[in-house]
């Protein structure tokens, strides 16, 4: 039996990555969106804890702190904005909005 | 006190007057300004709600009585103002005259010869230039006054006249509104007077000239509300004007071969003997005289620019006597008497003098025969009166014209103060229709009138008479004179005695043909008017006294002082050779007493007409309607200027101008127009399709390159992720891969 090492951490958190990514960009609903850019986020989490502990330094856990407040931050603001947009437009659904163009 | 070297100081005078009244009078002005003045006794115009000044209405009727010593409660006719309006115009005339007196006393008891020249300052100084004698001279005019004893007979006349007729005046205007107007005028007329007659110079002379017209235009026009007083002014106005560009080319004429304006000077050059009398040709000496003559006959009303003088009765009577019968229309005459010298040398340019004052003479005299208006028979009598001036002007009788206008300014103001006495009295009626037997009821104007009228018909004793007598006599016996001219002046006193009688008898004697609406306001005037009636009626039969005829002697000694008086300023070589030639002493009494008889019978016929038989004037009319028609309307004259320069060259002119203003002047416009519009559409071309074509291209240019770019902004947020992704696994791939 091996022992958990970093490289298994790593993986883990590329999985997380892709499966966060690939979620973002297909998933039509935005609460689904949002919460695929929560596993980003975490995958980045879970990345930087482990170096951490690998190279046994606090700057590392200290930043995932960092991260996690903001991704608290990012989550309230983005929500605000979704129940904003769903008042005037009545969907939660990405594909239904286009306003971002010129 | 040296009035001599202060004549400079007599125009002041009424310019003092005049500034003070015409400046500041109209603050002080009681009236209301809107209230234009009314003619005197002429019913005023009402406006319903309009409360004028209490007399109107305390009168039946609203009519207005005109009178200087009945009550009148006018608010402001015994105002302090007008008390001092009263003592400053005629005051300042009566300083001028009183210091007129005594510069002419000096002068008289001057030694040596009787000129004193009196130079203020340089008015206008211009280049020197070769005059036509080949003479170097350089035009010069001065602010100078010259007093020399023709200009003495003038400065007495307008000062002396013209503070009687200004006393006058205080009376007949005292219920006219616009008072400080009229007195304002009146002394700026005397100033302008006086400057024309003390003038050195012809440039001096000519600004006087215009003032005193400009004067007259006002004062013909005092009652501008009338249109017919606008319309009289404005023609007396640019009548004047025709004669003025006369003078100002005679003036110019001078300047150019004499190469002065100056009189004495003027005269020295002509009696120096450098220019001979043109007997032989009508030269420029001629020419000038003639051009001069062209400004006297507009000023002086004679033959063709006479038209203007009768129309002038619009104004107020006081100013028909003094600027159109005494002052203002003599200016011609002493123009002509002041430019002697000249004339002396151009006998053609005489006769012509001679032949115009005689025809107008005779030609007024026949329209005064029947006018119905008390003011234009005086019109037509002054201009009668004025042809007889241009007569013995004509006949280079210059004392004599001098001397009649003496005497006349005297009868003619008496004669026209006394109408407006009459007309005073008849509250504004001036149709001598309208009148007869006032004798009783205005006494005083009757009897000074009378007096007037007897100087003016020519009657042994009094001014006309002599004055007159001696016209007849030049005319008969000067080398410049004729029988015809002599024939056309006895027919002309003839009928002067005659229109004067009849005037007499229709406004004083006979039966009454009074309106009754009237006849009961009739009333003599006031002690401010008929005091100057009286004066001048006494002057009427003095003043010829100072010219009595050469057979007249007194202890052996020919008093004729006037003749004497005026000598120095009409003393020339050539006038030696034109003294009177050798005429028995027995034809000169034949043709006095012919004159008298002629007179007396038409003194007689007017009294048998229109006293004893007035229907034989009226069955006369009837058989002779064709020629009272042409009379009583003058002649037709105004007719035929109306139609020949008004109509024809007036309104002719204006089509020939109007074609030119269309076809000229607007197609230049409309040129210019159509080519302002063509080069801008031009403009407009280039702007849109170069310019903005430039512009446009641009855009497009870059709008077709943005295209493709455009196709990539989806607005879907999970494409931009998926490019967002893709760019980062570019770097990634970039970095693994290297």
């Amino acid at each position: 039996m091996h022992p958990i090492s970093t490289v298994h951490y790593l993986v883990l958190s590329a999985a997380l990555l892709l499966i966060g990514t690939v979620g973002v960009l297909t998933r039509r609903n935005v609460v689904i969106i949002l919460m695929s850019i929560e596993l980003i986020l975490n995958a980045v989490n879970i990345n930087l804890v482990a170096f951490s502990h690998s190279w046994h330094g606090p700057q590392g856990q200290i930043f995932a702190i960092f991260v996690i407040t903001d991704a608290v931050a990012e989550a309230a603001v983005g929500l605000g904005i979704l129940i904003a947009l769903f008042r005037n437009k009545e969907t939660v659904l990405a594909d239904e909005i286009d306003l971002l163009k010129w | 006190m040296n009035f001599l070297d202060n004549i400079w100081l007599i125009p002041l005078f009424p310019l003092f007057g005049a500034a003070l009244m015409l400046l500041v009078g109209r603050k002080l002005d009681p009236q209301p300004v809107s209230e234009v003045a009314i003619a005197p006794g002429v019913e005023p115009i009402f406006e319903p709600g309009h409360e004028q000044s209490g007399s109107f209405h305390s009168h039946g009727g609203g009519f207005h009585t005109h009178s200087g010593d009945s009550a009148h409660d006018h608010g402001h006719g015994h105002s302090p103002l007008k008390f001092l309006i009263n003592l400053i115009c005629p005051g300042m005339i009566l300083l001028a005259f009183i210091f007129s007196a005594g510069a002419v006393w000096q002068l008289a008891h001057l030694q040596g010869e009787r000129i004193h020249e009196v130079v203020k300052f340089s008015w206008l100084a211009g280049l020197p230039f070769h005059t036509a004698t080949g003479q170097m001279a350089s035009f010069h005019a001065d602010w100078g006054f010259l007093l020399d004893p023709l200009s003495s007979v003038m400065i007495l006349v307008v000062t002396g006249i013209g503070f009687l007729i200004h006393v006058y005046s205080t009376g007949y205007m005292a219920h006219d509104n616009g008072y400080y107007r009229f007195f304002g005028y009146l002394n700026l007329f005397v100033f302008f007077m006086l400057m024309l007659v003390l003038a050195n110079n012809y440039a001096l002379l000519f600004v006087g000239w215009e003032g005193v017209g400009l004067c007259s235009y006002l004062l013909i026009g005092f009652y501008f509300h009338k249109k017919s007083a606008g319309d009289a002014g404005k023609k007396a106005f640019i009548v004047n004007r025709i004669g003025d560009a006369g003078f100002i080319l005679g003036m110019l004429l001078m300047l150019s071969v004499l190469g002065t304006i100056k009189f004495t000077d003027v005269n020295l050059i002509l009696r120096s003997g450098l220019f001979t009398p043109e007997v032989a040709s009508f030269g420029v000496l001629s020419t000038m005289a003639l051009l001069l003559f062209v400004g006297a006959t507009g000023k002086s009303a004679q033959f063709p620019l006479y038209v203007w003088l009768p129309d002038a009765m619009e104004g107020p009577t006081p100013v028909s006597a003094l600027i159109h019968a005494a002052t203002m229309v003599t200016a011609g005459v002493y123009m002509v008497a002041r430019s002697a010298a000249l004339f002396q040398l151009t006998p053609h340019t005489l006769t012509i003098v001679a032949m115009v004052g005689a025809f107008t003479a005779i030609f007024a005299a026949t329209i005064a025969l029947v006018q119905n208006d008390i003011k234009r028979v005086l019109a037509y009598s002054t201009v009668s009166q004025l042809g007889y001036m241009f007569l013995a002007l004509g006949v280079g009788a210059y004392w004599v014209a001098i001397f009649h206008l003496f005497t006349h300014a005297f009868f003619k103001a008496l004669l026209f103060l006394g109408s407006g006495s009459v007309i005073h009295a008849m509250s504004g009626e001036q149709d001598m229709r309208h009148m007869g037997s006032l004798k009783n009821k205005i006494p005083v104007t009757h009897w000074t009138m009378f007096v007037g009228s007897v100087a003016i018909a020519g009657i042994p004793g009094l001014a006309g008479f002599f004055s007159k007598d001696e016209i007849l006599w030049q005319a008969y016996s000067s080398p410049q004179g004729s029988q015809v001219l002599y024939v056309v002046g006895l027919i002309t006193a003839g009928l002067t005695a005659f229109y004067m009688w009849r005037l007499m008898n229709m406004t004083f004697y006979g039966n009454s043909r009074v309106k009754p609406e009237v006849a009961s306001h009739i009333h003599e005037s006031g002690p401010a008017m008929t005091v100057p009636l009286v004066v001048l009626a006494i002057g009427s039969v003095l003043a010829g006294w100072l010219g009595t005829p050469k057979l007249w002697t007194w202890f052996g000694e020919n008093w004729r002082s006037f003749e004497a008086w005026l000598e120095p300023s009409f003393r020339s070589a050539a006038m030696e050779a034109a003294k009177e030639g050798e005429h028995s002493a027995s034809l000169e009494w034949t043709l006095m007493a012919v004159s008298v008889a002629i007179a007396v019978i038409g003194i007689s016929i007017a009294r048998y007409f229109y006293h004893h038989k007035p229907h034989i004037p009226d069955s006369m009319e009837q058989a002779l309607k064709p020629l009272h028609g042409i009379l009583l309307n003058k002649w037709y004259v105004d007719e035929l200027y109306d139609f020949l320069f008004v109509d024809g060259l007036c309104k002719g002119g204006g089509r020939l101008l109007g074609s030119f203003d269309r076809n000229v002047v607007d197609g230049g416009v409309n040129g210019a127009g159509w080519l302002t519009r063509f080069s801008s559409k031009v403009s407009m071309f280039w702007d849109e399709w170069v310019v903005d074509g430039t512009v446009r291209l641009t855009s497009f240019t870059v709008k077709l390159l943005a295209y493709p770019v455009c196709m990539l902004q989806t607005g879907g947020v999970q494409v931009y992720a998926f490019f967002v992704v893709v760019g980062a696994l570019a770097f990634l791939g970039y970095f693994v891969a290297r």
